[in-house]
Parts: C-alpha cells; structure tokens; sequence
C-alpha cells in the first residue's frame, strides 16, 4: 500500500474538481491537494460539453431573471437560496475563466459573446463556438499546472472513501498502470466524479460517466437527492447518443416530424416563429421538448428509419455554411463524419437521449455532505440549482461556481479538525483492497460484465423513460435487484495487475447497479408529473399532474445494503417564487404580464 | 446493428508485460455494420470476447483525445474511423507509435503529459486586471491570430506521426509547439520569453523539426502543429540573434 498525506483530496479532475482544486491553492498555499481521475483529466467529460455556460452579462438582462428561468425550468424543486447564490457568482466566474484564457466567442467591439439558449429569458450564454467544455476544462486544465500544492493522481480509480470518528479522512485508489492500491489521506474529501447517464442505453455521456463517486458517497450513508429526475436531450445522434448541442435550435435551427411540420407548435411552445424566440418553439426547456418527441411518436408522427428507428429532424439548412461552420464547427464535423450528411443541405435525423444526471449527493447551499469534511459538486451533487429540470448551459456554470465555493469551504474546514490516526486509516484501507483483490481473483463466476450491462441500461430506458407508469418502474425496480444478485456471480477474463480494466468495468458496474436503483426506486416512489419525471398512471389519472401538496419535496434515496434504497422526502427551500404554473411560448409570455401587473 | 452482419478480422497488437516477452498479433472475427467505428470494434471484441483487451478511451466524438492508435500504421482515433472503409481487408490495430507500450493498445503518456506541464501552459499575464475590472476585450484580429492553436485536443497523435520525436524524445515536438503558440500569441499573455528558452533549447528545442510535416497531416483538429513549429524557429532563431545585441536576451 503506498501513502500520500494530503489536506484535501479532490476525486475527478474534470471542470469542477480542477476549480476546487486551484480554490483551495488559492486559499492557502500551504495546503497539499491530492486530485485524484481516473483518466488525465483533460479527457473528463467536461470536455464533450458543446453549447456554453450561462451567466448575466447583458444590459437588458437581471440575476433575478436568470432566478426565475432557472427556479421554473426546475418545476419549482429548486433550492431558492442556492440559485440566488448561483446566479450572482456566474459572471464572475465566468470573466475568472476568461482571466485564464477561455477563448470565449467575441463579439466585434471584443466583448466576450453570448448566445440564445433553451428556456432562457435572456441571452446570456457564454460559448466557446460549440466547443465550450472543452475550452473550459483545457483552460482549468492548463491554468491548474501553475499551482505547485496540486498533486496530481492521473489514471487512479477511486475505490472507496475512508471514515473515522465519523468524518471522512481519505479515499483508497488503484493505479491503473500498475494496480497497486494508494491509500490517500485527506482531512477532507471533494468528489466531482460528474453524472451517471451511463446507467441508461442511449446516453449522450461518455464511457467514464459511471456514477462512481455518486456510489461511493451513497455507501456511506449520504443521500442521493432528486435521482428519478434525469434529463433526456431533444437532440441527439440516433443510436450513439451523440449529443447535437442546444445551441443549434439557439442559432436558428427547427425540429420538424416526417411532414416537414415544425410540431412544437402543438405543445404549447408556439405560435410559429420564423427566427428564434426566446422560450418559445425549439427555445423552450428539454424536458417538454423530449415529451413532444415522445408524443409524435405516439400519433405516428415520427419518421421510421430503417436502421436508425424513429426520429424526427434538426434543420438547420436555412442558417447557411458559413454561419455554421462559424458558430457550429463541430457540430458540422460531427454531421458529416459520423452521419454522412452536410447539415447546410440536408436534414440531420435526431432523438431524444439521456443527457444529465439532474439529481446526486445531497449537499447543503456551501456543498457539504452530511458526513463531515465530505463535499461533492457538479453533476455528482446536489446542490439544488436545477429541480426537476435543468436548463441548458447552467451546469458549464455550476462547475466553476461550486467549484470555487467547495475549494474554500474546505481550505477552511481542514483547518478546524486534528490529526489523523494514520495506523487506524491504513487498516481500514487494507481490507478495502482485499475486498477488491477477492473480486479480481475470484473464480467460477458465470456472468459477463457486458450481459449485465446491456440488461442494466435496457431496463433503465424501459422503466425510467421519458414517460413512466409503476408497472413498468416496478418491473426495473425487479430486473435491478435481480442483477445485483447475478453480480455476485461475475466472471472477470483479466487477472493481470496491470491496466486492468476488466476489473475496474466491474467495479464500475457494481457502482451502476447502486445508482441505478436510487434512480428507479425514486421514481416509482413519486407519485405525480414534474419536469423530467412524467407519469401516465394513477387514479383518475392523479400522478399525470404536479402534486405541490405531496410532492413539492425533494426525494432522498438512503442505501441499504443488499435491498432496495429508503427513499425520505425532504422540505425545499422557498424564498421568493411561489409555485405556479409552468407555461412557455405565448401562455408563458401572457402569465409574465400577469405577473407583472400583480406586483405593481 | 441489423442482423446481417458482416465478418471482419481485426489484428491487434496485443502486449502484457506480466506474461509477454514481446508484443504479438492476435486475430479476432468482428460482425460489424457500417456505422460502426474501430472502436466500436474493439469494443466488441472486449465485451464478447476477451475481457482482457485493453485501450483507451470515453467520449466516442473525438474530442476527449483518449482513443488514438496506429490504423494500418498511421495514427488515427478510432473513434471517427469506421470499419467500413477497411473491409474487406483484414485490419490492424496497434499501440501509438514512438511510445512505450503498457498494455495493448495503452502507451505510456508520462513524458507527454511533463512536456505540457513544462511549457508553463497558462496565461502570464501582460496586464494583470482583477475580476471586478471585468473581461480583457479582444478584436477579431487578436482573436483569429491564436484561435486555432487552441484546438489542440492532446490525442498524441503528431507525436505518434513525429519521425524525429521517434529518434529524440527529449524533443518537445509538435503538439507542444502549437501549444507554445497558443498562448505566446495571445493579447492577454506576456509570457513568451519565459517559454521560448525551452523551445530554443538544444536537447529539447524546436530545430529539432526536420520539417516533413507529419503531424499537421494526422491532426484530428487541424490545428498544423507543423506551421506553429516553423513560427517558433523563426522566433527561436530571432530570439537567439538579440542574445547577442540586448543584455536581458531576446524576447517578442
């Protein structure tokens, strides 16, 4: 077992675990950080996201509109105090990263650009063309090298987090390269491990979005916040999953069904607009763009491809070459390279697809976990900003916000604990690497990782789609606790110590499996439609509705070993925007007027 | 996949330092359709026939940089290359050239990833300015001068392509000079002098280049490493010319 005594140790290098990491840099010097990834972190899938980061900048703009776009494009099951905070920090973390080099779009006086987005009130999303996680994450990336307190732990697989005297002091890893086990201490623990999309079949997320530090957090007792809300993505590469980003309806693009008709209109987004509108036709927010899908596909409306299956089209013909390539460069490249069509002259055939993990480890407005000194941000957390559903280009935001915030809070927590009983840690570490070497050297296992897989995220997408009913959610409640019995029986082909990833696939479904079933359970347990949980049953068609006298609650998933989680619902924080109805387009445009008058 | 598939053979480079003296090539029979990419055939030779098959890899949009390798020797990410275009043939698939193997198809990036860190791959500040003081403001000219120097996805695989990085692997190499260029011309940035000591080096330096241009022809994200590497000699060469006239040394 090798050690490293750090103060804080950060677990996933992708945008938020590099903010923490220079936070806490900043902070104090002297604090050694151990930033733990599994992949160098420039690969973290931070670097996949395309359309931009959200954050007030223009003069006809207010923090109190992005407040009120951000709390009703949540369902109203958003922490009101942790968005309040959230919009405020925005710009400045946005210009922050633009101080270190982020080459956001421009516009030609030299101000930073913004672009339309989905359910936005207001332009205000910064972008880097439609490549604006990779510049984020290669711009804290780089900018991270600078501070010589952060210790890197590239390619090290976290395997569990270490607890004594009730708090966290540190996490065990693998390094893959040798598969030797690091037992790294830490008086306090950041994870931003990023989502869990992986879980499901048609995921827009990367292979290294296994959920794992969601897992690992649950294990320990913390809560995994709002997991039956996960976000499916109007538009997305048919079978990959491939994303196409927002921005391509934020530029002008039109989804149309296999008439050619632009059929958001029918969905209480309209009426028809030629050039985009904000919260309006394809700028309205993804989950009742995903229903719309869902409904055209009911009414036959869909075009029924012959190897892709149904889908209906992103056009962006009318916007021009030029302006495409300018602002959608690898949008363009990824039509033709991995579709074979020219989206200047051609339709580009779409579904929608799981995108975002809205819900996660429950943290407080300061990013702390209930297990003292643990902290978690971006899409692994729940820190409260996006409900029931988030708006497109706050979560690039997110990373940088909380991020800095986590970095500080736990500069200042390790100060305020003791030393740790180093001989205590290495004990506790030691039997998590047997309980991981048995599994790899186990013999007479029967179960294929990739079977198992497969029957995970089918499932998931059976019963956890973008409209459920309880037979089919207790039918994947079933088939989720069937396979974590078959997982006691797997089979690993690699027995190897080096770059074993045969091994760390099965850990990584075990993390899965857990996730999973938080997902599924606190779904079945929702009775009522918000945002991106959407219901089809109950009596008299009861659960079809939003419920604010039951539901207007956060659901908690608590693991249970070998059973299914206990689901707690929890109070959400209300300061200045009571509940009312959800509306877009012109309803959404005539309710604000409402609104307005009232208060005068 | 439909169910009328077709069979390709794909060669693999296989190496496990626990058990092999020397890499050797083994032969796996993939059903494949035509949508499917090389990596998606490397993944189903991991998920249905041997576990141990070992790569790199996490975004499948050629944007993560995790999945380069060796094609029909030439690297390439196998993510945006499709089995389609090499059957009927046999295809083969091997580690990263010019790097240590670990594993299969798994290099050993180290050296790459201390050449980023030792470029001081940040912004040096020309004008410090604080957050309250708002954005730096860039015209489109200052804009357009390093933008496609930004586009660097750190895939490796110039350096893979690189034919004196294979002789020399102190040298710096492609990548690492656009990167250099990324932030040396940038209106933010004063802090080319400081990096052009490390790319005017002898061991490591930019007159290592023999100009073959390689590398710009593999770039996934054509950002023409080769054109960055031929402005830093020229810098590099003008920076060692003014070490002799001004007592500070050269700079821009």
């Amino acid at each position: 077992m090798e050690i490293f005594k750090a103060d804080v140790v950060i677990v996933g290098g992708g945008g938020a675990g590099l903010r923490a990491a220079i936070a806490v840099a900043e902070s104090d010097p002297s604090l050694k950080i151990a930033l733990v990834s599994k992949v160098y972190p420039m690969r973290s899938h931070t670097v996949a996201a395309e359309g931009g980061a959200a954050g007030v900048k223009k003069p006809t703009d207010s923090l109190d509109y992005h407040f009120h776009d951000t709390v009703g494009g949540g369902d109203w099951l958003c922490e009101q105090d942790v968005v309040e905070y959230f919009v405020k920090q925005a710009p400045i973390e946005l210009t922050q990263l633009e101080h270190w080099g982020c080459p956001w779009s421009r516009t030609e006086d030299g101000h930073v650009n913004v672009r339309a987005f989905g359910g936005m009130k207001i332009e205000r999303t910064w972008f880097a063309a439609d490549k604006s996680g990779f510049h984020i994450l290669h711009t804290l990336f780089q900018t991270s090298i600078k501070y010589p307190s952060i210790q890197r732990f590239d390619e090290h697989f976290c395997v569990d987090l270490i607890e004594e005297d009730g708090r966290v002091q540190g996490v065990v890893t693998i390094e893959m390269a040798t598969g030797k086990f690091h037992l790294i201490e830490g008086k306090s623990v950041i994870i931003a491990t990023g989502g869990a999309g992986r879980v499901f079949r048609e995921t827009t997320n990367g292979g290294i979005v296994t959920g794992d530090g969601m897992a690992l957090a649950y294990r320990h007792g913390v809560a995994l916040r709002d997991m039956e809300f996960m976000q499916y993505h109007p538009t997305c590469m048919p079978v990959t999953g491939l994303l196409f980003t927002e921005a391509c309806r934020g530029e002008g693009g039109y989804l149309v069904n296999k008439d050619g008709y632009r059929y958001l209109q029918d969905y209480g987004l309209g009426p028809l607009q030629d050039k985009p509108k904000n919260k309006y036709m394809e700028l309205g927010p993804r989950d009742q763009l995903s229903q719309a899908f869902w409904y055209e596909k009911q009414k036959g409306r869909t075009f029924e491809h012959p190897t892709l299956g149904s889908v209906v089209f992103l056009d962006m013909r009318h916007l021009g070459e030029a302006h495409l390539r300018e602002r959608l460069p690898l949008i363009y490249e990824m039509a033709e390279t991995f579709m074979g069509l020219d989206p200047a002259k051609e339709l580009i055939p779409v579904r929608a697809g799981i995108h975002y993990t809205m819900g996660g480890i429950r943290v407080d407005g300061k990013c702390a976990a209930s297990l003292p000194g643990l902290y978690a941000i971006g899409e692994c957390a729940s820190v409260g900003i996006h409900g029931a559903n988030r708006l497109g280009s706050n979560s690039l935001t997110e990373i940088v916000v909380f991020g800095k915030l986590a970095g500080d809070e736990a500069a200042r927590y390790v100060k305020s604990v003791g030393p740790s009983n180093s001989a205590s840690l290495l004990k506790q570490a030691q039997a998590v690497e047997q309980r991981l070497m048995a599994l790899k050297t186990k013999t007479g296992g029967n179960e294929r990782i990739a079977v198992l897989r497969k029957e995970m995220t089918h499932t998931m997408e059976d019963g956890c789609g973008i409209f459920r009913d309880e037979q089919t959610m207790q039918a994947t409640c079933d088939k989720l606790a069937e396979l974590r019995q078959r997982f006691k029986n797997i089979s690993i082909d690699d027995k190897s110590s080096v770059w074993n990833t045969d091994w760390l696939t099965a850990v990584e479904l075990d993390y899965q499996l857990d996730v999973a079933q938080a997902v599924a359970v606190s779904a079945l347990n929702r009775k009522e439609s918000r945002g991106a949980h959407q219901r089809l049953d109950g009596p008299d068609g009861a659960y079809t509705r939003r419920d604010d006298v039951n539901y207007l609650k956060h659901s908690d998933a608590y693991y249970v070993a070998d059973g299914a989680p206990r689901i707690v619902l929890g109070d959400v924080k209300i300061t200045k925007s009571q509940p009312e109805t959800r509306a877009y387009g012109a309803a959404g445009e005539k309710a604000d007027q409402e609104r307005k008058a009232s208060h005068v | 996949m439909s169910e009328n598939h077709k069979i390709i053979e794909i060669e693999v480079l296989r190496y496990n330092p626990e058990s092999d003296d020397e890499p050797h090539l083994e032969v796996f029979k993939v059903p494949f359709s035509d949508d499917m990419s090389v990596l998606q055939g490397a993944q189903y030779i991991k998920d249905n026939l041997d576990g141990s098959l070992t790569f790199r890899w996490s975004c499948r949009m050629a944007i993560c940089g995790s999945c380069g390798m060796m094609i029909d020797g030439i690297p390439k990410l196998s993510c945006e290359t499709f089995l389609r275009d090499y059957y009927p043939k046999r295809i083969r698939i091997e580690a990263m050239a010019h790097f240590p193997i670990e594993k299969d198809l798994v290099v050993d990036l180290s050296g790459f990833i201390a050449k980023l860190e030792s470029i001081d791959p940040y912004i040096i500040p020309k004008e410090p300015r604080t957050l309250e003081q708002g954005e730096y403001l860039q015209s489109p000219e200052e804009f357009n001068r390093y933008i496609q120097f930004t586009s660097c996805i750190n895939c490796a695989l110039c350096y893979a392509a690189c034919p004196q990085f294979g002789l020399n692997h102190e040298f710096i190499g492609p990548g690492m000079m656009a990167l250099v260029q990324r932030y040396n011309l940038d209106s933010r940035d004063g802090g080319s002098a400081q990096r052009m000591q490390l790319v005017a080096s002898e061991e490591q330096g930019v007159y290592h280049c023999s100009a073959v241009g390689y590398c710009s022809e593999v770039c996934p994200k054509h950002v023409d490493p080769a054109n960055a590497v031929n402005v830093n000699k020229a810098n590099a060469a003008k920076d060692y010319f003014l070490h002799f006239l001004s007592p500070k040394g050269g700079s821009k």
